[in-house]
This record gives C-alpha cells, structure tokens and sequence, in this order.
C-alpha cells in the first residue's frame, strides 16, 4: 500500500468558543473566538491561514443550524485564502477536516481552518424545539416522505434503527442507557460540559419518552458554540508548539442506497463503510485504539460505531458496552468529554476536539493514559465520516 | 398557543404521480421494464439496471411492519400525540419500504412483522398519505 495522502497532513490546532445554553450571541462572534483560540493554539497568526472549511455551510429554514459561511469567516478574520470549502453532502461534519487535510498533503494550502458553529439553542428560545418542516404548509424533497407522517425529528428516523436493531439482536434500553450514562460520568470531568450531575439508569429509565425507544436522555442537548480546528501540512510540524496529532486514515465511503426508509438494512448504517475504508487504509487495528470519540447525537448511533468500527461483532455492541468497558479506566473509553448527550450538540467536532486534547495528553482528570490513537466517528443514518488519529 | 397546519408533500416532478395516485386510491411505484425493479422514491432511471424505460405500476397495498416508533413529542404546537411511526415493507419487494402511520391498532398490538394493509387519507385534492391498518382490520 502506498502511503496514503491523508497522512501529509497534521491537527495542528484546536480551540472552542464559550459552549453554553443560550448564549444569545451571533454564530460569526462565537466562530471568531474559536478561529483565534485555534490559531493560537497551533502557535500561528490569522495571517498564517491559507485556507478554511466549514460544514455545512449557508443554509435557509433551519435556524442555529448552519453557522456563517466561509465567506464570512474569510472577510471578518481578513485573511487570503488559497483554498476554501463547505458544503452540507459529504462524509459527514467532518467532511471539511477530511477535505483540508487532502487539500493541505496536496499543497493547496498549508494551513486550513475548518469550524462548526451551532447557535440551536439561542433560536429555539422563543418557539421551543420543533420538528423539521414545522410551520410549513408544503414539504418537498427527501423529508417529504417522512414530515408529513409526523417523522418530523432525525429522532423517529433513527428511533426505527434502534427498534430494529433491539427486533433482531435483543439489544435493550438498559444498553442505550450505559451510553447516556457513561457520557454523564465523563462530563462530570470536563468543567466545558453542559450537564454534569451525575445520571443513573434509574433517572435515565424514568425519563419522558421523546420517540420510544429514545427518552429525553438519548437525545443530545442543542447549544451555541463554536469548535475550529487547523489542519497543517505535516512538513511544517516541527515549527509548531504542540506534538503534531497526525491523521493516520480517514474513511468517506458509502455503498448502499443513502436514504434514511431505504437503506438496506437498518441494523447497520453508513457507518459500516466508512469504517470499513478506514481500516482498509492503514496498518492500525481496532485493538490498538486508545479513545475512542463516537457520535451520540443520540444513543444507538455509539452503539451502531462500535459494531461499525469492529471493536465487536454485528448486534453484539449492548452487551460490549456493559460492566464498565467504555468508561475511564475500561477498556475502551469513549466520549471522554460527555459526548453530544451531555457535553453539547457541537455537532461532530466535539468529538474531533477531544481527539487531539486526548492525544496530546491535555485532559488533567478525564486524560486516558497513553493515549496513542484515537478514532473519530461521526453521522448516523446514511451519513458518516471517520478518522484515525495519532500523536 | 397558535396550531400549526400539519406540512403536505409538495408535487414534485419525480413524486407527483405518486401522490397522485394516492388520492386516487391506489399506491403506484416507478417500475423498470428491464428488470422488474420498483424504484421508490422515484427516478428517472433504475439503480439496479441503469434501465431508461419506466412506467408505473399498482401494488397490492400489503405490507409486513419492518419497524416502527412510538412518538411522543408534539413537534409543533398543537401536534396530537403519541403516534406510531411505521416503516413498513410492502410485499412486492423487499427493502421497499414507505414510512407511515400505523392506524387503527392499539399501541401495544404494534409489532414488527405484523401484516398491514393500505388506506389513504386525503389531505388536499391532489394528494393523499398512504396510512396502513392491521390486515385482519380493514
């Protein structure tokens, strides 16, 4: 195997804006805090950046989701750009790291700043949370067959994931509820998490039901925040103040039918090919993962990862997660920063943060030791993107 | 609290003629004359054949209950609840799939495998949503 073009590329900066409910400020001010706290942390200036990223760019009907474009983000930091990209179709929310990091071995750039900003829960703060396609009197594209039936949530779309999946391997609530818990355990050691009370299966098991089998605790908390990361070319590592977090394999693929009602079999997901193109790119495997930062936008889809990524077989991830195995301490401790469920709905670059904090040996009490390779997997459904990391 | 209507598919090119045929009282999909395959949502070729020639057929309207969700959540103000989601598998094909509303049947009787058949309810005069009951109940 010739190296692949991913591996000229280094994480050489992180940074996150504040991460709060409600912050009522605008997603541009948030993205430029995160932009600077990240170009910082790589040791560079604005000047420096050659390129930026963003998922999923400017979109309409769906507020606090989008955050600014890229144009935005270039003419607010006042920077030239030899490079640049967002769009919403891709492998997943972190198609624009994947994509700087193919732009920056490519040498079209050398160092690329690709964010997520989310503002959800500042605009849902007048209407409460409501379904896709509330409020309008006709729906048309894909959600068309789903809104009008009242699947008006990527919660009753990957509800019925979760119920197949439970149909045909016994998959139980208690085993959705070790992640929802596991996540709580974890936030309770980063100071930046939404939720932080401890949660037990009982409170979890008690909770209202949103779309059954998922209850309120299933289901990440909407936030405003930011999270940018610099993507280097791996040549100029040694100028840089952090131990480069280097890309090790990405995997992008996507081979069944990509819609949420016909994707062949709804007890895997497109999570299944994306790992599988990871792995087919490099010499690591799963047992040489120290962390692992799997996508809880809600629960099953950290279950569907596992089974994904082959830290175990197809329909066995309830039972692989019992007894404390993906906890700090276990055997494969995951979402170290309490995940989406309770760390925030960043949107996929949480988990990247956490990677490279991970990796570099920065996260003081929740740190897992030696902490060599990470894997980020992010998206559910038909959506999914992931990339091995190492220091 | 005002309510809000609840959304309707709109008539696009490639689903018009679904629609359509839902207010007429039948369930219709996009049928490749190569090979047989039902392509739903529709396209203007097969994915399984790259086949160009297409017409559409009729269905039995039976179906088997592939999953399903109960919901609770009122995702707009004055939505009804709960409801039961359903992703159902018409006979004709496997992996055709629709998702729908399971009507007419307890919440507790819903199970997956269950035999369902098709009803529309009209919403506007030129679409109707294709619901489905328990066969032994319609």
């Amino acid at each position: 195997m010739s190296e692949p073009l991913e591996r000229r590329a280094i994480l050489s900066g992180v940074g996150q804006s504040a991460i709060g409910r409600r912050l009522f400020r605008g997603d541009l001010d948030l993205t430029c805090e995160a932009a600077l706290a990240a170009i910082a942390d790589a040791g560079l200036q604005p000047d420096d950046i050659d390129g930026v990223a963003a998922y999923p760019g400017p979109m309409s009907g769906v507020p606090g989701f989008a955050g600014p474009g890229v144009y935005e983000v270039q003419d607010a930091l006042g920077i030239d750009l030899r490079w640049h990209l967002s769009g919403l179709e891709g492998p997943a929310q972190i198609s624009p790291i994947i994509h700087a990091a193919l732009a920056v071995a490519a040498g079209l750039c050398r160092h690329a700043l690709v964010y997520r900003t989310v503002t959800e829960a500042s605009a849902a703060a007048d209407t409460g949370r409501r379904g896709i396609g509330a409020g309008s009197a006709e729906i048309s594209g894909f959600t068309a067959f789903f809104v009008p039936f009242g699947a008006m949530s990527a919660a009753n779309w990957l509800a019925l994931y979760a119920r197949r999946h439970m149909h045909e391997f016994g998959t139980k609530r208690e085993h959705l509820g070790i992640i929802a818990v596991t996540d709580r355990r974890h936030a309770g050691l980063n100071p930046q998490a939404i939720y932080r009370q401890p949660l037990t299966m009982e409170e979890y098991l008690s909770a209202r039901m949103i779309s059954d089998p998922f209850g309120l605790y299933d289901c990440d908390v909407p936030v405003d925040g930011s999270t940018a990361v610099v993507v280097s070319s791996a040549a100029v590592q040694r100028d840089l103040p952090h131990a480069a977090v280097r890309v090790n394999a990405v995997g992008t693929a996507l081979r069944a039918r990509p819609l949420w009602d016909q994707w062949e079999d709804l007890t895997t997901m497109a999570a299944r090919d994306a790992a599988a193109h990871m792995w087919s790119r490099t010499e690591l495997r799963p047992a040489d993962v120290d962390t692992a930062q799997l996508y809880d936008g809600f629960s099953f889809l950290t279950l569907a990862w596992i089974e994904a990524l082959g830290f175990c077989k197809r329909g066995e991830s309830g039972p692989f997660v019992e007894n404390g195995r993906i906890a700090l301490g276990g055997e494969l401790p995951l979402n170290t920063w309490g995940g989406q469920l309770s760390g925030g709905r960043l949107h996929g670059f949480g988990f990247v943060a956490e990677a490279v904090r991970q990796l570099r040996g920065e996260c003081g009490e929740r740190q897992v030791p030696n902490c060599e390779v990470a894997v980020v997997g992010v998206g559910g459904g038909p959506i999914a993107g992931c990339m091995l990391l190492t220091r | 609290m005002s309510t809000l209507p609840r959304p309707v598919p709109a008539l696009e090119p490639h689903t018009a003629a679904f629609w359509r045929a839902c207010r007429a009282g039948r369930l219709e999909f996009t049928h490749c004359l190569a090979c047989d395959y039902l392509i739903h949502p529709s396209r203007p070729i097969c994915p399984k054949c790259r086949g160009r020639r297409l017409d559409s057929v009729p269905v039995s309207g039976r179906a088997r209950l592939y999953s399903y969700t109960v919901n609770h959540q009122a995702w707009y103000p004055g939505q009804a609840v709960p409801y039961v989601i359903g992703l159902v598998e018409l006979v004709e094909q496997p992996g055709l799939r629709l998702m729908t509303n399971i009507v007419h049947c307890p919440l507790e009787r819903v199970h997956i495998g269950m035999r369902l058949r098709v009803l529309f309810e009209n919403v506007t005069d030129a679409v109707a949503l294709p619901l489905f009951a328990p066969e032994e109940a319609s």
